[in-house]
């Protein structure tokens, strides 16, 4: 089975090089694709100097969820058989990806998510944060069915299904909590597992709080939307 | 009296500039269609307005039937109510033109991007 590591990069000469060093480090066996999001820097540069890694530069800046369903679409009509996303920022550890890729081998879940937050580590944020996270996590328990503590999270494994169904139908901002309904809707099954992840090394994390606001208000019209919608 | 005359005056010129400029408005909107400047899609909802505001200012009677049938007690505030309505519709109108937009803006990008790797491959 044909397998692939999506990683959305705007913005990231920085970072990039360092993750796919570490990607193709910890991740043999893989293709490695960096769907460059229209960036302004040399990201793609930085990225073709690894001659194994593929690159597809966006004309425009897409957003991450138009980058990401640009992977998937690659993903969809390639063939690959797993996907595994992961952040251009360095945020995510490649050596991690084991434990997200397990429970998709072992056919136990279409979707893994790595979280943060589902093991007591130390992993700091702000006020704001806490509460928005919260929010989502009661929301997935009510509207979901489904205990997901980490729903913000990029860090996923998903299969062959899963990424038909995304590369059809992906949200453009903060998409990866509005993912998870448009899965569930699907019949396809979830699981998280918990992860170490890093926290930010360049660059800082673009959540004010009046976007955060803007965050939640949005991704939870789009699932009760999403709810109000048949199937189609 | 002279004050009656006044109002009757006053009430004949802003119906003359009323008449006056919903023509103008229906002849510009039909001057762009003519130049291709404006798609006919987004012409009728302007033509549409430009029409009704024509035959208001043309028969005011019509104005004050209106409000008497919806409960305006001052017949120029249905006036701003019709306005205020048609203009709510074209921007509803735009916001859905430019959502397809945006999406049918991302199908492109993301198609060139693939097809640029393909090429890249070949």
């Amino acid at each position: 089975m044909k397998k692939i590591i999506i990683i959305p990069a705007f913005n990231e000469e920085k970072n990039i090089g360092r993750v796919l060093t570490s990607v193709q480090e910890h991740c043999p066996g893989f293709d490695i694709l960096v769907v460059n999001d229209g960036s302004a820097d040399r990201t793609s540069e930085k990225a073709r100097e690894f001659s194994q890694v593929r690159v597809i530069d966006l004309p425009i800046n897409l957003g991450i969820g138009g980058a990401v369903q640009t992977g998937f679409l690659y993903s969809q009509r390639k063939g690959y058989g797993l996907a595994i996303q992961i952040d251009g920022d360095g945020q995510h550890r490649p050596d991690e990806v084991p434990k997200i890729l397990a429970p998709i081998q072992r056919g136990e879940a279409d979707v893994v998510i790595g979280s943060r937050f589902l093991e007591k580590a130390s992993y700091r944020s702000g006020l704001f944060r806490k509460i928005g996270i919260k929010a989502f996590e009661i929301a997935n328990r009510l509207l979901l069915g489904e205990r997901i503590t980490d729903s913000t999270s990029g860090f996923r494994a998903f299969n062959r299904k899963a990424i038909d169904v995304l590369s059809r139908n992906y949200p453009d901002d903060y998409p990866e909590p509005e993912a998870l309904y448009i899965l569930k809707k699907r019949g396809l099954r979830i699981l998280e597992v918990p992860v170490l992840m890093e926290t930010r090394s360049h660059g800082k994390s673009s959540i004010s709080f009046l976007r955060s606001l803007y965050y939640m208000v949005k991704v939870f019209l789009a699932i009760f939307v999403l709810m109000l919608r048949k199937t189609e | 009296m002279k004050g009656a005359r006044m109002e009757n005056v006053q009430v004949f010129r802003i119906q003359i500039l009323a008449i006056i400029g919903s023509v103008f408005l229906v002849l510009f909107i039909f001057e762009l269609i003519r130049r291709r400047r404006l798609r006919e899609e987004f012409s009728i909802l302007w033509l549409g307005m430009g029409l009704i505001f024509l035959v208001v200012s043309l028969f005011r009677k019509l104005l004050d039937k209106f409000s008497y049938l919806v409960g305006i007690g001052y017949p120029p505030a249905a006036l701003f109510l019709l306005l205020i309505v048609g203009l709510t519709v074209i921007l509803i109108h735009f916001s859905v033109a430019i959502s397809e937009l945006k999406e049918a803006n991302k199908k492109l990008a993301q198609e060139l991007g693939l097809l640029k790797k393909e090429f890249e491959d070949k």
